[in-house]
């Protein structure tokens, strides 16, 4: 059975394949119908690999499997190799369960798009490539996977290319991995520097050998690998990209800006956990930075009016979250964070694809409110996300958020604790004022519109309560009791038992009597705020605010900073080298031979004068010449 | 022989020369044909100048054939002509331009 593990990967890759040669020339059901297969099919594969593992003993749950060599050249020596084992099982679930899900939504939400198997392909390779991301057994794998998700979100966010917004958003969200992805290589070319290998066993084995805790090396290759998740995982400062993404179809922003590519940041500090223990300094910076950008982002959704861009502001806070758990060495915390986040985010934004599906495409919330009656499916599950993402018990986001911040708490890291908690604030009010606007408040809906709304058909409506359902019950069902419950036992192999500050059961369920007062103090006051959509207090406090509320509108003008500082620099640059460089000396040489020969046609050109006594004249000077030669000369 | 080779060859040489003139100076065409006949009259002339001076036959043979030549010459000379008069209506050299550039 592991020896089949290629094929979880494998099937999306055939799907991909099958689609984008043959997408065309079949029937458009059957387009969506191959797709799903695939993803079904590694959903089933993964299941299985995961009941193998459940077979062997605790302290053996890990197979390598290598494929075939890839690169010999030199010391480099890497293979198509796959790793499984507790994390990568953990991962695949996700990927394959959530996965498959949005197909089966995407078959109904892009059902009339004219460019349907297009993409389903680009799903499916999606799919394929984070999928081979995650059961890598060597860095150049993962890297392999991680540039090809980077490359599907670009074609993905840019879907509809022929819109100049989405075909830039895609750019940037390239443009700006690729800077994290700078780090990344540089990382791994440290990495093969020090260790003489990209293979994980290797690396991980002797990291507490060949790296000085603390040292040059080790601070290096972590933060290199950092600047690479921050880049994926949309952390400060390079998270612009993430809301410039929901240009994309909204399975699109569910699968990848939510449930997995974004999530390949964590994955893969949580995998390098061994290089990332040996860089304590690095460790607490991805902490604060995770920390930081949770609290950012969080105040930025407060004030957004897009139904999307405020789930991904949401996306963009709660990866913080898991970065955070990372840097206080709780990293099964965070990956089991990631797991549940992927439940209640998917449905948050196929949630969102249903509004924006029922009312023909609108997207603002200003234009929503009262949907609750006509959607009630759809309100049904989001609010039940909605509690999730705040963090309600017994709901999922519950418990992991918590241990999360049990452990900055355990950990004696209280300001990083005290940031995650209003945090959670945060995340309680800007969910449920989202919440209320849409489903409750003020019927704003534009009148032509609102005779068309209708709950989503079962295609799309199966995928939400699935989802419901893992969000419902993944936290509890895994996560209990905190850090001791079935996840944490199936995973704590794979990091090597990591000691986690132990804290007493006192204090857990003290943080956590603390984190639902919290929780329940946010909601309180956004359903106080929105729940009518008359209450005065939101403009007033707006007016009150201004220069706040202004900053928070314009996301602190962090896109304009950058327009300035990074993008005009490198645009005046680039037409600079182009007037001076390539207009002037290359195409300046390649005319001027151009020209000089020119030169020589007009010039020799003037012998033809087309003057037959001129001709005639020639001939006899010529005569006379050679004549006047053998006279003479010789 | 009261008339030295010498007279012969100058002679040959000032009808040379002035089938030159003829063919460099000229506009008309077939003012120019002529004087190529003319050049090579002189030719001929030098010629049999030479074999009967040497008392060598060779000479006179060869003048038998430039003889050949220039009538196969004129022959397609004048057809050349005639196809250009037909379509430019003039014989004036200066106005067969086509080649210039």
């Amino acid at each position: 059975m592991p020896d089949l593990i290629w094929l979880v990967p494998g099937f999306p890759l055939l799907g991909f394949l099958v689609l984008v040669f043959g997408g065309r020339r079949m029937p458009r059901r059957a387009a969506g119908a191959v797709a799903c297969a695939a993803a079904g099919l590694a959903l089933v594969y993964a299941l299985g690999a995961l009941a193998f593992l459940l077979r062997q003993p605790a302290d053996a749950r890990r197979v390598t499997v290598a494929l075939a060599p890839w690169i010999r050249a030199g010391n480099l020596d890497v293979s198509w190799g796959f790793l499984l084992d507790p994390l990568s099982a953990v991962m695949i679930l996700v990927v394959t369960g959530v996965g498959f899900l949005i197909h089966v939504y995407s078959v109904g939400y892009m059902g009339d798009d004219r460019d349907y198997p297009r993409f389903f392909a680009y799903l499916n390779l999606f799919m394929a490539c984070m999928l081979m991301l995650v059961l890598a057994d060597n860095y150049l794998v993962m890297f392999l996977g991680w540039e090809g998700v980077g490359l599907c979100s670009y074609l993905l966010i840019g879907f509809w290319y022929e819109k100049q917004s989405a075909s830039d958003a895609g750019k940037k969200a390239f443009i700006v991995n690729r800077v994290g992805d700078a780090g990344f290589l540089l990382a791994l070319f440290l990495i093969f520097h020090t260790f003489g290998s990209l293979d994980f066993d290797s690396v991980f084995g002797q990291a507490v050998t060949r790296l000085d805790p603390g040292g040059l090396v080790a601070v290096l290759i972590a933060l290199g690998l950092f600047v690479g998740a921050t880049g994926k995982s949309a952390q400060l400062p390079l998270y612009v990209w993430l809301p410039d993404a929901m240009e994309g179809p909204t399975p699109v922003s569910a699968l990848i800006h939510a449930a997995t590519m974004v999530t390949a940041g964590v994955y893969m500090v949580a995998r390098s956990s061994a290089l990332f223990d040996m860089a304590p300094g690095v460790l607490l910076l991805v902490a604060v930075v995770g920390a930081l950008t949770a609290v950012f982002a969080a105040t930025i959704a407060c004030v957004q009016n897009d139904i999307k861009r405020v789930v991904a502001y949401s996306t963009i806070s709660q990866l913080g979250y898991m970065f955070l758990g990372c840097g206080v060495g709780a990293y099964a915390s965070a990956v089991f964070h990631l797991g549940t986040h992927a439940f209640f985010k998917a449905l948050l934004f196929l949630g969102a694809g249903s509004v924006i599906h029922a009312l023909g495409g609108e997207q603002d919330i200003r234009k929503m409110g009262q949907l609750r009656k006509k959607l009630p499916i759809t309100r049904a599950t989001f609010l039940l996300a909605s509690l999730a993402n705040a963090g309600i018990v017994p709901l999922a986001g519950f418990w992991s958020k918590d241990e999360i911040l049990a452990a900055a708490f355990g950990g004696h890291h209280y300001l990083l604790w005290a940031l995650g908690s209003a945090g959670a604030l945060l995340t309680a009010f800007y969910m449920f004022r989202l919440y209320y606007t849409v489903f409750e408040g003020k019927d704003h809906v534009d009148r032509h519109a609102a005779h068309h709304v209708h709950e989503s058909p079962p295609v799309m409506a199966y995928p939400l309560i699935a989802l419901a359902v893992g969000a419902c019950g993944v936290g509890i069902i895994f996560g209990f009791p905190p850090d001791h419950g079935l996840y944490h036992r199936f995973v704590a192999p794979a990091f090597g038992g990591a000691a986690v500050h132990e804290i007493g059961t006192g204090t857990t369920v003290g943080l956590a009597l603390v984190a639902t007062i919290i929780a329940l103090a946010g909601i309180a006051l956004a359903r106080a705020w929105y729940r009518t959509g008359a209450h005065p207090a939101p403009s007033r406090v707006a007016e009150r605010y201004r220069g706040l509320y202004t900053t928070l509108v314009n996301k602190y003008w962090v896109d304009e900073a950058y327009d300035a500082a990074v993008v005009e620099p490198i645009r005046r640059g680039s037409v600079r080298l182009w007037k001076a460089f390539d207009e002037a000396i290359v195409d300046g040489m390649v005319n001027r031979v151009g020209d000089w020969v020119q030169g020589w046609a007009a010039g020799l050109g003037r012998f033809q004068t087309g003057s037959v006594p001129t001709y005639v004249l020639s001939f006899l000077v010529g005569a006379v010449a050679v004549l006047g030669y053998f006279l003479l000369a010789r | 022989m009261a008339v030295g080779l010498p007279a012969y060859l100058v002679l040959a040489a000032i009808l040379f020369v002035i089938g030159v003139a003829g063919v460099v100076t000229r506009r008309n065409i077939l003012i120019i044909f002529m004087s190529v006949e003319l050049m090579m009259n002189a030719v001929n002339l030098t010629f049999v100048a030479f074999s009967s001076f040497l008392r060598a036959l060779d000479g006179q043979v060869f003048v038998f054939f430039i003889l050949v030549v220039a009538a196969a010459e004129v022959v397609v000379g004048l057809a050349i002509i005639y196809a250009i008069f037909r379509h430019r209506e003039t014989v004036d050299v200066t106005d067969m331009n086509l080649m210039k550039g």
